[in-house]
This record gives structure tokens, sequence and C-alpha cells, in this order.
């Protein structure tokens, strides 16, 4: 699909990013005016997805994360969040709602938010390996 | 954190504020658990009017409050959220397990 704009960050898997993350984000899908409500689900997608990387991917120790966010025609944002860490053994039950590997902190509800808050969600992974999740949100035409 | 007790001191309100994802999660949690644990209160309410964001991190912030006031019998409601939270909550299905109030009309 023809990429119209797009923009790169890899940053360390510290929590203190993951407000940075979904900052940048914010800024790059404001270009489309989006509604408050559009942005608040965005932004809360990759709020998801990235804490998914800094809790899930690297456990034990601080990895790169790379976000990538590209405006594709008819008004659509691609975001990718990407990493090297551990990887998901199966993903099609990571995506369950409920399904968590991180106990009492956690709800296991990432996934579902993500698939539910955007308009597609993909996921590719390889224990040992890393994982790539990759969201479409496409923004309402409003009256402008 | 702000709090307050109704007028018999039966219920205690617990006013959480700011951004909770989990980066300030673990602070928070430990905040609500000790408020909890120190005012023994039967019922409570999370107060979320002043929360101006919240991914699946407060889920569980909620879910270990709900089930330390369920283990003493006591209830306990997540009120006033704005829009951005309440759309997490309501994805979350804890309306199953737990009162949520109205939020505040804008
Ligand atoms: N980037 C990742 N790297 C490795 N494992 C992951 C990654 N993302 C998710 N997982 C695995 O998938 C499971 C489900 O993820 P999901 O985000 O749905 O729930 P959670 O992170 O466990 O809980 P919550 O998101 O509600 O805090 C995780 O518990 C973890 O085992
Ligand atoms: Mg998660």
């Amino acid at each position: 699909m023809n990429e119209i704009n797009s923009m790169k960050v890899i940053f360390p898997s510290l929590s203190a990013n993951e407000g940075f993350a979904r900052g940048a984000v914010a800024v790059f899908v404001s270009q489309l005016d989006p509604t408050v409500s559009e942005l608040g689900d965005i932004k809360t997608a990759v709020s998801e997805a990235v804490t998914n990387c800094i809790v899930h991917a690297y456990p034990d120790n601080i990895g790169e994360v790379m976000l990538k966010c590209r405006l594709l025609p008819e008004d659509t944002v691609e975001i990718t969040i990407k990493d090297r860490g551990r990887g998901i053994e199966n993903v099609e039950e990571a995506r369950e709602p409920l399904f968590t590997t991180g106990g009492e902190e956690r709800s296991g509800m990432g996934f579902t938010i993500m698939e539910s808050f955007m308009d597609s969600l993909r996921v590719r992974s390889r224990p040992g390996k890393g994982t790539t999740v990759i969201m479409r949100r496409r923004i309402a035409k409003r009256s402008r | 954190m702000k709090t307050s007790r109704n007028e018999d001191g039966t219920r205690l309100t617990l006013y959480l504020s700011g951004e909770i994802d989990h980066h300030t999660a673990h602070s928070i949690m430990r905040e609500v658990m000790d408020k909890l644990e120190a005012e023994l209160p039967r019922d409570c309410i999370l107060d979320m009017s002043k929360v101006t964001f919240m991914d699946s991190s407060g889920i569980a912030i909620i879910l270990k409050a709900y089930k330390l006031l369920n283990s003493t019998g006591g209830r306990i409601a997540v009120a006033n959220a704005q829009s951005q939270p309440q759309r997490v909550l309501d994805a979350s299905g804890l309306d199953r397990l737990i009162k949520i109030l109205a939020p505040l009309s804008e």
C-alpha cells in the first residue's frame, strides 16, 4: 500500500517510555485530525503493545523497542511495535481474553483491548527471536 | 492520594489521579493497598474523575482491591471515569464483578 508519511523511533524498554510512545503516536496521528475518542483508542492500544515489550519480551533485561507509524491512503494509520525479546510460543492462546503469564500484576486483557480498539491486529512471533505487532485504524472523515 | 469517608464511616473513597500505566501502576497499587489495609473500610469507591489515561495496568489494580474487599465481605465500586478510562473498563468486562457508577455528565 502506498505510504503517504511515516516515522520510526527506537527506544530502550524502560517503563518511562510508555508515555513517550503514546505521545509520539498521538502527535503523528494528529495530522488526520482525529477525535478525542479515536486518539484515546489509539493511545490505549500503543500503551498495551509497548508495555508487553517491557514486561514480557525483556523480563530480565533492557532491550530495544521499535515503534513505526505509517500514514496510508484512506486516512488509515498503521502502527508497528517490534521487539527482539523472548517471543510467544502460542500466539493464538496469548490473544485469548484473560490469558496471561504475568501473574497478579497483569490482567490478560492487552491483546483484547488492542483488537477491540483498532480495526485490525496482526501478531507475528518466534520464540527466542521476538514479536511484531501491527495494528491499523482508519480515522473517520469529519467535516473539517 | 486523597481519601474521604461517608457519614457513618463504612465507605472509603480513594481519589485516583493522573495517568495509570505500567510505569505508574506499581506505586498506585501500593498506595491503594496501604490505604485499604490501614483503614479497613467495609466498602470502597475508587473515584476516577482525575484519571486522564488508563490502560490494562489499571484493571489489575482494581481487581486486586476487589479481591481484598471481597475477602472481608465488603463491596467495591468504580466511579466517575472519563471517556478513555471508561472505554477500557467497558472492554475489560469488569462490570461483571464490580459496580461501575455512571461517569460525571460532561
Ligand atoms: N512482546 C511480547 N513478548 C513476549 N510475550 C508476549 C509479548 N506480548 C504478549 N506476550 C504474551 O502474551 C500474553 C498476553 O498478553 P496480553 O497483553 O493480552 O496480557 P498481559 O500482558 O498478560 O496482561 P495485561 O496486558 O492485561 O496487563 C502475555 O501474558 C505474554 O505471555
Ligand atoms: Mg499486556
